[in-house]
């Protein structure tokens, strides 16, 4: 029931803001169901999977996805998401978890801001 | 589109797959401002944003699995389940102004930023370090 609730939230707050939901779903996997920061990360990657193909094919049917732009910027980012995901079984638990919250805390400034 | 304008979009999606494959993220919190940058409306960014996203959690999430991290029932069931928000994110996005929303996000985030460093700091002993 946890998951199912933390998937709605990441669910609303994807499609307001264009982000996968990952941003939500990896604090609250720690904070509410008591998974470990990579277990977290990890997992959180497999719901956005099915969350992000939800909301492009709504936006797809309205004519709105970019498909070059998509190219452009997703495919040089597959290579960065195995580098990242190997770089961080090198990392602790708790460093990842503290890292985690600056990026957070940056992107929060960012958004208040902007 | 120039050489450079490539060149600088190639770069910014390596970044956002590596920040991505760390942080478990989508990597849409930068494509969303770099799309916006190429001259893409705030709808057409996000829409396009969600596709850059699949093909880079798609590949997190298989690097992640074969280093034994992935549950996957969890992920099934907070991905089925964010179908329903996808739909109610379009109706209060529709009838709240922009400014509003990332302005309340940003709150959120550094509240939530706050919570975790607190707790990640404060008591090691909720983080057992794997084996």
């Amino acid at each position: 029931m946890r998951l199912v609730l933390i998937g709605v939230v990441a669910g609303i707050l994807s499609s307001l803001f264009g982000v996968g939901g990952g941003i939500v779903i990896v604090p609250l996997l720690i904070m509410v169901a008591a998974f470990g920061a990579r277990e977290a990360t990890a997992t959180s990657l497999g719901a956005i999977v099915i969350t992000a193909l939800a909301g492009v094919t709504l936006y797809a049917l309205r004519g709105k996805v970019d498909v070059g732009y998509a190219a452009l910027l997703g495919i040089p980012a597959m290579g960065g998401a195995i580098f990242g995901a190997a770089a961080q079984q090198r990392l602790s638990s708790r460093n990842l978890t503290v890292a985690f919250a600056v990026l957070l805390a940056a992107v929060g400034v960012w958004l208040i801001s902007g | 589109m120039s050489t450079t304008t490539i060149v600088l979009a190639i770069g910014l999606g390596v970044v956002a797959g590596a920040m991505s494959g760390l942080f478990g993220v989508g990597g849409g919190i930068l494509f969303v401002p770099m799309l916006v940058a190429l001259g893409l409306g705030q709808v057409e960014a996000a829409a396009t944003s969600l596709l850059a996203v699949v093909p880079t959690a798609t590949v997190g999430t298989w690097r992640q699995a074969r280093y034994g991290n992935l549950r996957l029932r969890p992920a099934l069931i907070i991905g089925v389940a964010s179908i329903v928000g996808v739909e109610t994110g379009v109706q209060i996005a529709t009838s709240l102004p922009e400014h509003v929303l990332r302005r309340l996000f940003g709150v959120l985030l550094i509240a939530v930023a706050a919570q975790l460093a607190w707790r990640a700091v404060g008591s090691r002993a909720s983080y057992p370090e794997r084996r």
